[in-house]
């Protein structure tokens, strides 16, 4: 069987399985839920050790590589599938991935994996509970695997409407965030941005005649499509990224959730965003992509920046985290504006690194707060006395925040700074790039504190019976994305092989796309060069000047006096 | 016998480099995962794992030695003998080619410092054994302080800039996890001073890491490498293209890369967070003090200088004279005696970096410097660690005193290590002390050598002043402390004397040429020579020069010999200075502007965001448009009353809306026409 349908029916055929479970059976619904997700992993590492035939070779030395390199730029997606559904409207369901998809897919598995296991702790309405969940979950692969924007749209839905249930159910409400008010703050704007995008999708259906994101692909968009269209599907992405300054729903939502929620969302549903982005926005209009993406390498230091220092201003662990999460997406974005290979490749690195640390962070805080039922920095201290595991765990979490080396987030943060760097643009992307930087710092700033402030110090009395994660089956979930933080961060290279596989074709296409547009800007310009040339010497060509702008002039009175 | 062979065979050696580089690697991971269940909890596998790394660095040192004593060059790239680690690579658009491949660079700079590491790390490692008995987390503290071993003798063995900047970045992370040692052991009365500590020392060392990061990319994006080697010729390749000036955007990106120093070898103005580090176990303060962090800046002043521009050299020079005197002046006032070390060690860093700056011989004196001082300041540090162990955990020197008696070992190493860091004739640190002042004099600074002879002189006599100081209140007069102080077991005695006994020696690998007649006494010259200096004039003896600053010496000695000899515990020196000592007790109110800054000015801004977010972006947009929304939605509602008349009558007036619409259309049209018509 296909691994990637395998993939994404695994959960879905295990949210059906457990419509058919009596509430009471708890423990066959986990099992349930873990088999299927297990299963999801386990497709996604087939696939991702699978994966090979790399667009290079791996070469020793520079000039080796070089040689290698800028081959075989052509656009593959594996592991396709394809069954005709609506023959009439052209709506077939279509599924495959590309290298940047498989690195999804792969942090989705991982994260629901451990999210399942994690969300063990919680004990009402665990039925609908895990069916939200893993329906999310379906919507969350099917986003990344569709090659058909019917079903593409389709599962992005998918994914919103249980995050509602399950931040309206499961949520908690604290003095800083009321859950409800979260809730409907979250879908209302994920649901916003969705239509925005939808918009954008109907028009590029309405010019390209198909749902066939493949053929779409290969159908050239006329620029003025593009520049028209590119702001309105890039704003519904980034909606949902979440770019400054539509980000606000994201740390509320991120603080109220439940902690499997939270994992999923700040790990994965941020970068469904960043996913549309890549390979719809900026792969079917690279000509318009050339022109807006520098405004968004402006934008992204606001992120990076202003999400830092409101993070420095939080006392609430998960809104300190959640406000990191929308500085780290900065990152993400920040290397996706660059348009080099480099960056973009590590901004899909950094969106896969991101995801896994920061699930690890949640899944920690989710820990505690479940015996502690507050997150508060000032009602906490001293914790790293009784939970020694997850202090650990959470010191490592944030240190790979901070970026520092040895972690996977440190590689593709590099990556995109290189990338930003490297475009030798000072103003658009070499500030940015200097921003970026310093946002490590900040980011060093609001999580050191918080580790100081809530693992060590004085242990207050109340919390002196604190329980720490004690067996192997409780330790699992937090080992696994320690582990592959680990992995990636001393041994990258595996996962950009995949991910370079996604990237390089669209980084051909974003050159070509600046190439089209700066040749039509020359040649704009110098139209306008060829019609002065020709009247020879200054005065003439004043005269001839004067001559054109009187014409137009007229030229535009008769016009305006014909209409009306 | 191969091992005992010491010609460099590429193929035999980088393997046992790289062996003592894992060995302390694989002993974290091993102590980290089974340590707590071995028996005397695991200090003894990651002991021996640290001495079997010491004997290769040690034999490494002497393969340098008779390599370069033999006139051979002694640079080795594992890259030429095809040894490397493809590490991350991907090809950039139009920009070349990002390739990191990681390899060993050893060259007699990295031999002196890999041999200096491990032997230090070595007894410190052994010296812990018995400084920490019955520490509650013992068998963490061994393993980290095994990582962070590894961490320095990576970056002393990369080949590249990123992987020395990897290895920086880890050592950060080590020393965060070894000074906050305590910040979560209740049984510890400084908790709460460990976790800010700790904090601190990151975030401050962290600003250097960001600074040297951006450098590092500056360099990466002009040269398209990582790789020193690539670098360095890159440089001069591009100011030769220049026509040999030096490109302003070198000077800018050397600058960054000096930061990095500043950070991480706690020049002014990021010097804070090193007297803070203390409140680590004190092992871990002679390994930050001696080998590892405060080195590591050095060294990375050492392997980028060919990149700096003689404009950043100045700035160097200046930060680090400037360093130099501020902190000595700090040392004077200070009481607790490891703050004493930690003040004289950010002192000597300035004379280091100072050095460094005035190019040539400078550099190689700062780097001797920076060898000898790793000797004899590990040896202060464990001496003081043994004389707090003897005094049960007091650290005030008020506190102490009469140790002379109780603690014969400690007390004589202890004599040795201030002799040499007093710099008397002829242990180490006469030696290469005085080889940094004659470097003043190629100083390529506008305010000249002069101000810097003067500052170097009277830092020297400075030093000397605190040190006795230190040393006669703690050691001399009547014990004035609680418990009977008792000397500390042998296992910690004989690290101290291992140390003595190189503070002594040490100093004789650089004696500048020419003192001695016509031989040829400056080894570590000659090494640095063969290295990328070639062409500059060998440090000589200044003998006038020499002779000062001993004299300014030995004036300290006596002025603290006046003051302290005999001491009662209370100093006489706030009443002589006055205001003056309020100024350096309180470290010249430089922790106070910091806190203000980021407790207010950050703070402030941080709160200023916030506000933003919650008041004008949220409240303000956000929830206002949806207020709108709802009151939009809530005025239409009123429409649906469910009665039926009001339905009627809405209806009835809709159509009525549209009859005349349709009417007034029609009328106006045929109304249009009439009156045409009627023309």
């Amino acid at each position: 069987m296909n691994p990637l349908l395998l993939c994404l029916i695994a959960p879905a055929a295990a949210t059906l399985a457990i419509f058919f479970v009596d509430a009471k059976e708890k423990k066959t619904i986990r099992v349930i839920a873990t088999v299927a997700t297990g299963v999801s992993l386990a497709m996604a590492i087939l696939m991702f050790i699978g994966f090979g035939d790399y667009s290079y070779e791996h070469a020793a030395t520079a000039a080796e590589f070089t040689a290698n390199a800028g081959e075989a730029d052509e656009h593959v997606y594996k592991y396709g599938i394809a069954t005709d559904w609506v023959e009439e409207l052209g709506l077939s369901f279509r599924l495959g991935v590309d290298g940047m998809g498989l690195a999804m897919v792969l942090l989705t598995s991982l994260i629901i994996f451990a999210g399942v296991m994690v969300s063990y702790t919680i004990q009402s309405r665990v039925k609908e509970y895990y069916i939200c969940l893993l329906a999310l979950v379906t919507g969350v692969f099917g986003v990344f695997a569709s090659l058909d924007l019917f079903f593409y749209y389709f599962f992005y839905e998918l994914a919103v409407i249980p995050m509602f249930l399950l931040i309206g159910i499961w949520g908690s409400t604290t003095k800083t965030v009321d859950q409800y008010y979260a809730t409907m703050k979250l879908v209302l704007l994920l649901s916003a941005g969705a239509v925005m995008a939808l918009i954008g999708l109907i028009a590029v259906y309405g010019d390209a005649g198909t749902f066939d994101m493949v053929r779409i692909e290969e159908h050239g968009f006329s620029s003025g499509f593009q520049m028209l269209w590119f702001p309105v599907i890039f704003l519904g992405f980034a909606a949902l990224v979440p770019m400054w300054p539509l980000h606000s729903w994201s740390p509320a939502g991120h603080a109220s959730a439940p902690a499997a929620v939270s994992m999923l969302h700040a790990g994965v549903l941020m970068k469904l965003g960043a996913f549309g982005i890549l390979r719809i926005a900026c792969l079917y209009f690279p000509e318009a992509a050339a022109v807006y993406l520098p405004y968004v390498g402006i934008l992204c230091c606001f992120n990076i920046v202003y999400g830092g220092l409101v993070a420095v201003s939080q006392r609430d662990m998960k809104l300190i985290i959640g406000y990191s999460s929308s500085s780290h997406m900065g990152y993400v974005l920040l290397g996706v504006a660059s348009a080099s290979l480099i960056g973009i490749e590590g901004a899909v690195f950094l969106m896969f690194a991101h995801g896994v640390m920061t699930a690890l962070t949640f899944a920690l805080i989710g820990w505690f707060y479940d015996q502690t039922h507050t997150r508060m920095l000032d009602d906490l201290g001293g914790m790293m006395k009784v939970m020694p595991f997850c202090g650990t765990l959470f010191i490592i979490a944030s240190m790979a925040s901070a970026g520092l080396p040895g972690f996977a987030n440190f590689v593709s943060e590099l990556m995109v700074i290189i990338g930003a760097w490297s475009s030798r643009d000072i103003l658009w992307y070499g500030i940015p790039a200097v921003f970026a930087v310093w946002g490590l710092v900040i980011t060093g700033v609001y999580l050191l504190r918080a580790v100081k402030d809530a693992w060590f110090g004085d242990l207050p009395e109340r919390w002196k019976n604190l329980r720490d994660q004690r067996t192997l089956a409780e330790k699992a979930p937090y080992l696994i994305l320690t582990g592959v933080l680990l992995l990636f961060g001393f041994w990258p290279q595996p996962m950009l092989d995949v991910v370079h596989q996604g990237a390089k074709p669209l980084v051909v296409r974003l050159d070509e796309g600046r190439a089209t547009h700066e040749a039509a800007r020359t040649a704009r310009e110098g139209g306008t060069k060829a019609v002065q040339l020709p009247a020879g010497g200054a005065q003439g060509t004043a005269l001839a000047d004067t001559a054109l702008a009187g014409t137009a002039l007229a030229d535009t009175d008769s016009t305006s006096e014909g209409s009306r | 016998m191969g091992f005992f062979d010491l010609t460099f065979e590429p193929d035999r050696d980088f393997r046992l480099l790289l062996m003592a580089l894992f060995l302390p690697l694989v002993g974290y991971v091993i102590q980290i995962s089974v340590g707590r269940f071995l028996p005397r909890k695991g200090d003894w596998l990651l002991t021996t794992g640290m001495g079997l790394a010491m004997i290769i660095t040690v034999r490494g040192l002497f393969q340098a030695i008779s390599a370069v004593s033999a006139g051979e060059e002694f640079f080795h790239n594992s890259k030429d003998a095809g040894i490397g680690f493809s590490w991350l690579y991907s090809s950039g658009v139009g920009d070349g080619v990002q390739n990191v491949v990681a390899g060993v660079l050893y060259d007699p700079l990295g031999a002196a410092l890999f041999a200096v590491v491990g032997v230090v790390s070595f007894l410190v490692h052994l010296f812990s054994t018995g400084y920490m008995k019955g520490d509650r987390r013992y068998h963490i503290f061994f393993a980290n302080i095994s990582l962070f071993t590894f961490a320095m003798l990576g970056l002393v063995l990369s080949d590249n800039l990123l992987f020395l900047f990897i290895f920086w970045e880890l050592m950060g992370l080590m020393s965060y996890l070894l000074i906050g040692h305590f910040s979560h052991d209740p049984d510890s009365h400084r908790i709460n001073h460990a976790a800010r500590a700790c904090k601190k020392a990151f975030l401050t060392t962290r600003v250097g890491d960001v600074c040297l990061f951006i450098g590092m990319m500056m360099f990466y994006n002009e040269f398209g490498t990582f790789d020193f080697k690539g670098l360095w010729e890159a440089t001069t390749n591009a100011v030769a293209a220049n026509g040999g000036e030096w490109p302003a955007w070198m000077t800018v990106a050397g600058l960054f890369v000096f930061g990095g120093t500043v950070g991480k070898s706690a020049q002014f103005p990021l010097h804070i967070w090193l007297p803070d580090a203390m409140e680590g176990p004190t092992p871990v303060s002679a390994m930050i003090h001696a080998a590892t962090m405060v080195a590591a800046g050095v060294f990375l002043l050492g392997r980028t200088f060919p990149m700096l521009s003689p404009d950043v050299l100045g700035v160097v020079t200046a930060v680090g004279a400037t360093t130099a005197i501020f902190a000595a002046t700090i040392g004077m006032t200070v009481f607790d005696i490891k703050g004493v070390l930690a003040y004289s060690t950010i002192s000597q860093l300035g004379f280091m970096v100072a050095a460094i700056g005035c190019g040539g011989i400078g550099l190689v004196a700062g780097l001797f410097h920076m060898v000898t001082h790793a000797c004899f300041k590990a040896c202060l540090f464990l001496c003081a660690g043994s004389v707090i162990h003897g005094c049960h955990h007091e650290q005030d020197m008020r506190n102490m005193g009469g140790l002379k008696a109780k603690m014969r070992t400690t007390y004589k190493t202890w004599l040795v290590g201030t002799l040499a860091l007093t710099a008397l004739v002829p242990i180490a640190g006469w030696w290469s002390k005085d080889e940094i002042l004659g470097a003043t004099r190629i100083t390529n600074m506008v305010w000249g050598s002069e101000i810097l002879l003067a500052l170097g002189v009277l830092v020297a006599g400075m030093t000397a002043f605190y040190m006795w100081r230190a040393t006669y209140m703690t050691f001399g007069g009547e014990h004035r402390g609680e418990g009977e102080p008792h000397e500390s077991p042998k296992v910690m005695t004989i690290p101290l004397q291992v140390l003595a006994v190189f503070s002594i020696f040490i100093g004789f690998v650089g004696i500048p040429d020419g003192t001695f007649g016509s031989a040829k006494t400056n080894w570590f010259e000659g090494w640095l020579h063969h290295w990328h200096l070639k062409g500059t004039p060998g440090a000589e003896m200044v003998w006038p020069l020499a002779i000062i600053a001993t004299a300014v010496a030995f004036a300290g000695f006596f002025v603290a010999r006046g003051m302290y000899r005999g001491s009662d515990g209370k100093d006489p020196l706030p009443e002589k200075l006055g205001g003056v000592w309020k100024l350096w007790n309180n470290l010249y109110y430089i922790d106070a502007f910091y806190l203000f800054l980021v407790k207010r000015v950050q703070q402030g801004i941080a709160k200023a965001c916030w506000f933003f977010e919650r008041w004008i972006l949220i409240q303000g947009v956000i929830n206002n448009l949806s207020q709108a929304v709802r009151v939009t939605g809530d005025r239409l509602r009123r429409v649906q009353t469910g009665r039926l008349g009001g339905y009627v009558t809405s209806f009835m007036l809709g159509a009525a809306i549209v009859a005349l619409l349709v009417l007034l259309q029609v009328g106006l049209l045929s109304g249009g026409q009439a009156s045409a018509g009627g023309k």
